[in-house]
């Protein structure tokens, strides 16, 4: 049992550890639809990188990061809502990624991509977890004061002489990078679900941006833990079952009649 | 900035901060500026007011950097620092802030004395460790100043900086306004609606509505035609319902009669009835 649960367990921990302070992000920036897309777009990288014999995680990074750079650049436009471009861009790529998958010969498990697999996550993969893992968090350790600045407000931000375009570029390319090493674990389409549920959980608990974050891993690791128990005991999806414990303990969390932080 | 030659009304030309020269500027197809020219100096408060869409808050902007000229030229003393109150700032709640966070959030790192210096004067220091979400409107704007502050700056830009502030609120907060140019020496530029104000405490006006219709002295000002054409109305309610109070709030809530502080009168217009 133990060899079937530990490396999904090690890559778990990992992947909540710097799911959690991005999903801070996803959630002050109200980014929450933004890292959909983002997520779905990575099953269009999988396809790709399969297509090309590309390593899957680079091919995931590229295609997430592609992408972000492109949806920064089409919300500045005016001509059509934010949310409307993004839910178009969401499901044309998710669905593209499908198609791209069904004209392959050799037919893939297109349900571990999408809901993550217990069973799948190897050593290769948690290599590339805690190495992806600790370049995010060095990274977001060096950032956090001008990514604070911005989300705070950009405006005052540039005025306070921060390159706002560049700090966003790089919260673009976390973001991305964090959806790439999760994708394995909980598959394209929850994997916001892993980012923003412990942070919103966390800001019940939380009085400082720093606490937040941590709080948030914190809390993506229980979730973890649970919805790993869940999947090996009742034999359900990975991915879903630790989404499902993660809306748990918000739950129990903002149900508590303590007094929110604020 | 402390500021080093005290500048006197005879003296030719304190030094010019900020110019623009033929400035104009167009957001997407609507001519929103159009040749322009502003010179800002130390120890000045100049006061842009205007009617909705004229301009105003794109002007702050292009004298911030924030927007480029599509023509004319924008010169910026080099090394100049600038202190800048946005019109407003929304803070998502799920932000955990308070107020000493949020003033140390920004392009360098402030001792938190020197936090605490910036909030003591502006009067917010009780506020240090309160959320910034449980602020009032008129705290914010004190927290908002405080920011500005921190960076010394030989510039003060405010874009309207009492919205959303009651009454009493907005008259001392102009009052403060007033008090950092004279302690400090900084230029400030500002966009305000208290026409009050801007006549008692403003070295120059600027009334603006796409182009300058008029500007100079806030008495020469209120007597040119393309003022009172703007403002005229709003000038009669005014000398109707100037008031005055015998007595001041201080930030606590406590009653203080004129005599007992130094400031200046709390002489201020409201569009409410009288309750002296």
């Amino acid at each position: 049992m133990i060899e079937i649960i530990l490396p999904a367990l090690i890559g778990g921990l990992g992947v909540a550890l710097v799911a959690g302070p991005l999903g801070c992000f996803l959630v002050w920036r109200r980014m929450a639809y933004f890292g959909d897309t983002l997520a779905h777009s990575a099953l269009l990288g999988i396809a790709l990188g399969i297509a090309f014999s590309v390593n899957l995680n680079l091919a995931v990074v590229v295609v997430c990061v592609l992408m972000a750079v492109g949806l920064v650049f089409l919300l500045q436009q005016r001509q059509i809502a934010g949310d409307t471009l993004l839910g178009i861009l969401a499901h044309s790529s998710l669905s593209l990624g499908l198609i791209v998958v069904s004209l392959m010969k050799s037919r893939l498990d297109l349900s571990a991509f999408l809901f993550g697999d217990l069973l799948a996550i190897g050593n290769s993969d948690l290599q590339a977890i805690y190495i992806g893992g600790a370049i995010i968090l060095t990274a977001l350790k060096l950032l956090w004061q001008p990514l604070l600045a911005i989300t705070v407000s950009e405006e005052l931000a540039q005025v306070d002489g921060i390159p706002v375009a560049a700090t966003r570029m790089a919260l673009m390319v976390l973001m991305a990078l964090v959806i790439a090493v999760a994708m394995k674990l909980v598959g394209v389409l929850l994997i916001t679900a892993l980012m923003i549920i412990p942070a919103a959980t966390s800001r019940r608990l939380s009085s400082t941006p720093e606490q937040m974050a941590v709080k948030a891993s914190f809390l993506g690791c229980i979730a973890v833990i649970l919805g790993l128990t869940l999947s090996y005991s009742f034999d359900t999806p990975l991915g879903p079952s630790i989404v499902v414990c993660s809306t748990l303990i918000f739950i129990i969390v903002y149900s508590l009649p303590f007094k929110s932080l604020i | 900035m402390i500021k080093q030659n005290t500048s006197t009304a005879n003296e030719a030309q304190p030094s010019c901060l900020i110019e623009l020269s033929k400035v104009s500027i167009k957001l997407g197809s609507k001519q929103v500026l159009s040749n322009l020219d502003l010179q800002l100096h130390q120890d000045e408060i100049v006061t842009v007011i205007g009617p909705n869409g004229a301009g105003k808050s794109t002007l702050v902007k292009t004298v911030l950097g924030l927007i480029k000229p599509d023509e004319g030229t924008l010169f910026r003393h080099p090394a100049i620092s600038i202190g800048y109150v946005p019109q407003k700032l929304h803070l998502d709640k799920t932000l955990p802030l308070n107020v000493q966070r949020f003033l140390s959030i920004s392009g360098q790192s402030f001792k938190s004395g020197d936090i605490k210096a910036a909030l003591s004067h502006t009067r917010a220091e009780h506020l240090l460790a309160s959320s910034i979400h449980e602020l009032s409107g008129g705290e914010f704007q004190r927290v908002l100043l405080a920011r500005a502050l921190l960076k010394k700056p030989d510039l003060l830009v405010l874009d309207e900086p009492v919205q959303g502030v009651d009454m009493n609120g907005q008259s001392d907060l102009y009052r403060l306004i007033s008090d950092i140019r004279d302690q400090t020496g900084c230029a400030i530029l500002m966009v305000s609606h208290d026409l009050h104000f801007v006549m008692a405490s403003t070295d120059k006006v600027i009334c603006l509505n796409q182009h300058i219709c008029c500007s100079g002295h806030p008495e020469t000002v209120s007597a040119d035609p393309a003022y009172l054409e703007i403002f005229g109305n709003a000038q009669e309610s005014l000398a109707l319902y100037t008031h005055h109070h015998d007595h001041r709030h201080t930030d606590s809530g406590h009653i203080v009669s004129d005599s007992e502080t130094s400031i200046l009168e709390n002489n201020h217009s409201s569009n409410e009835r009288s309750h002296d």
